[in-house]
């Protein structure tokens, strides 16, 4: 089974955000990049795949600038065979994005492939559903149970105070979501392998954007309120604002 | 004639909430558009969808039918709207972004080859452009950016557009039949399964009641469901909580969990990591219960008691039903 892995370099979640000063984009050039959480969950059911099939063969794609690297190197450490860097810059359009991921996978061979539901960057949750379009093969998102034999794939996905049993057959694409599995972390071994390991060079399709940055700015900031009080005390004052003050109750 | 295309979503036979918040934006940006709003139901039929939408001011409504559509599949109901904005002229395309929102609306953006803005909290038209807001980073920083192509598809966060109703003259739901490639429905949902329909999900809910790390273990949880019972609420829970297995992951508010616009958000042991905050600062009136009076909760809080949780969360359960009974 070959098994393509879709991974994105974001900035870690407990960082604080800012734009930058013209407005125009987010400042990350103090921010420390992490691969995209929902990534890892992706890469983990990768690797019990092969685990369980014995011949499985992972190969991890990302798009993005230098940074791409570090994040590929991250997934080969885990155990992936090799990764491939689309270079470029990714924006907010995601069908821009999946457009450039769609037009280098088109050449390969897979039969499974993995992304995370989500980048905490541009939180669009849109890339790999529309790659799985581009690509023409069935989709299936947010996923929180995989479960695959002899081609047939049986995905548990979230769906809001439940769940969706959803069947289909390979080749398609599986986004996945919190609970899928337990990530494990690069063993010492696993790191140093990872340095040898081949990371292929592409470059991004020209693709043009379709939508206009006019800002990125900080959301209007909350003030803090009033301490209401200590202990138990507190609460017949607490119950009495909202009743009145805050008239939620 | 252009037309907003509004995706109004259904559920086990109901119209969800969201459909009506959805046709109320449409509303919002028709003018601007010089567009009608139409409103389009694909799945099994619903008795009073026109009763139900109509006061939302759509100009037409559609029921899309086809036997392969009576349960949702990505492919199928992508092919269904296919038709409809092929044969609609569209000035745009709304989803909710819920569930169903989220997995169709980049398909169908891709299908049509238009650019997709997801997860929008505002949009307006200025010089018969779309603009959008949404937020990024989870709501940390904020987008806001301008259609450039012919027309776009776009997921409304919800909770977020208020349902307004407008006096409209009453709309009938008009019937069309749908041709579909079945061999391209290729991933069908073989069963679904509801946990908790008795309370509503997170990104819905109106009331919330969360627990951080200072509920001190799993079973302290029964004082917060307690507390959400007695006001209606879902809960909540911080991440770690659920590192620590307390709760679902499905129950997680913030940047890994779901992002929540509650009237009420009663945050208990929480002391609010940028990445919690994240997720829960847009709900109108927060309530923080902590130990530490310098925790970062307290700064965002409309109002806040500095104790411990465990402590004060069922005196405020039973203040709260005392006040329900006065």
């Amino acid at each position: 089974m070959k098994i393509l892995l879709l991974l994105k370099t974001v900035a870690d979640s407990e960082a604080s955000i800012r734009p930058t000063s013209d407005g125009k984009a987010v400042a990350l050039s103090d921010i420390n990049l992490i691969l995209n959480p929902y990534d890892e969950y992706a890469a983990e059911e990768a690797l019990q795949i092969r685990e369980k099939t014995g011949d499985a063969e992972i190969t991890a794609l990302c798009y993005g600038d230098e940074t791409a690297i570090k994040t590929l190197r991250t997934a080969l450490a885990l155990g992936v065979e090799k990764g491939v860097h689309i270079k470029g810059q990714p924006g907010f359009d995601s069908l821009t994005t999946a457009k450039i991921i769609a037009a280098v996978i088109k050449d390969m061979d897979y039969d499974l492939i993995l992304c995370g539901k989500q980048a905490i960057d541009d939180d669009s949750s849109s890339v790999g559903v529309m790659v799985a379009e581009l690509l023409d093969i069935p989709s299936v998102s947010v996923v929180v149970k995989l479960e695959i034999t002899d081609g047939n794939v049986r995905a548990t996905r979230e769906i809001e105070g439940g769940h969706e049993m959803v069947e289909t057959k390979m080749p398609c694409l599986v986004s996945a979501q919190k609970g899928l599995n337990e990530p494990r972390y690069p063993s010492l071994k696993g790191i140093m392998a990872a340095k040898k390991k081949p990371i292929e060079e592409k470059d991004a399709l020209a693709a043009e954007t379709q939508i206009e940055v006019l800002r990125v700015e900080a959301p209007a900031t909350r003030s803090a309120g009033k301490i209401v009080g200590e202990g138990e005390e507190a609460v017949p004052e607490l119950v009495r604002l909202l009743k009145e003050e805050a008239k939620v109750l | 004639m252009l037309n907003i295309i509004v995706f109004c979503e259904t559920k086990q036979g109901k119209i969800r909430p969201v459909a009506k918040e959805a046709l109320s934006a449409a509303r919002g940006i028709a003018e601007g558009l010089g567009a009608k709003v139409l409103g389009v139901l694909i799945g099994p039929s619903i008795a009073n969808a026109a009763e139900e939408l109509a006061p939302f001011g759509p100009d037409r409504l559609m029921a899309v039918t086809h036997p392969a559509l009576e349960k949702y599949s990505t492919e199928g109901y992508t092919q269904a709207l296919a038709e409809i904005i092929n044969s609609e002229s569209p000035a745009a395309v709304i989803f909710s972004a819920t569930a169903m929102g989220k997995d169709l609306a980049p398909r169908v953006a891709a299908k049509m080859d238009k650019p997709l803005l997801a997860d929008c909290t505002e949009l307006t038209v200025e010089d018969g452009r779309i603009h959008i807001v949404r937020p990024i980073y989870a709501g940390k920083v904020l987008l806001r950016a301008a259609v450039q192509s012919e027309w776009a598809v776009l997921s409304l966060r919800p909770k977020i557009f208020q349902p307004k109703p407008v006096n409209g003259v009453a709309v009938s739901v008009e019937t069309r039949e749908v041709a579909l490639d079945e061999s391209k429905i290729r991933a069908k949902v073989v069963e679904v399964k509801q946990e908790s329909s008795a309370t509503v999900d997170l990104t819905e809910a109106d009331f919330i009641v969360s627990g951080g790390r200072g509920m001190k273990a799993a079973e302290n949880f029964t004082l917060i469901e307690e507390l959400a019972k007695t006001i209606g609420a879902t809960v909540g829970a911080s991440r770690a909580v659920i590192d620590a297995d307390w709760r679902p992951h499905s129950d997680q508010v913030g940047q890994t969990g779901k992002t929540v616009s509650p009237t009420l958000y009663i945050a208990c042991g929480i002391s609010g990591a940028v990445q919690h905050l994240a997720g829960m600062s847009s709900s109108k009136v927060i309530v923080a219960i902590n130990k530490d009076a310098d925790a970062p909760i307290f700064k965002i809080a409309t109002y806040g008691i500095v104790g411990d949780a465990l402590k004060i969360v069922p005196v405020l359960t039973e203040a709260i039903k005392q006040a329900k009974t006065e």
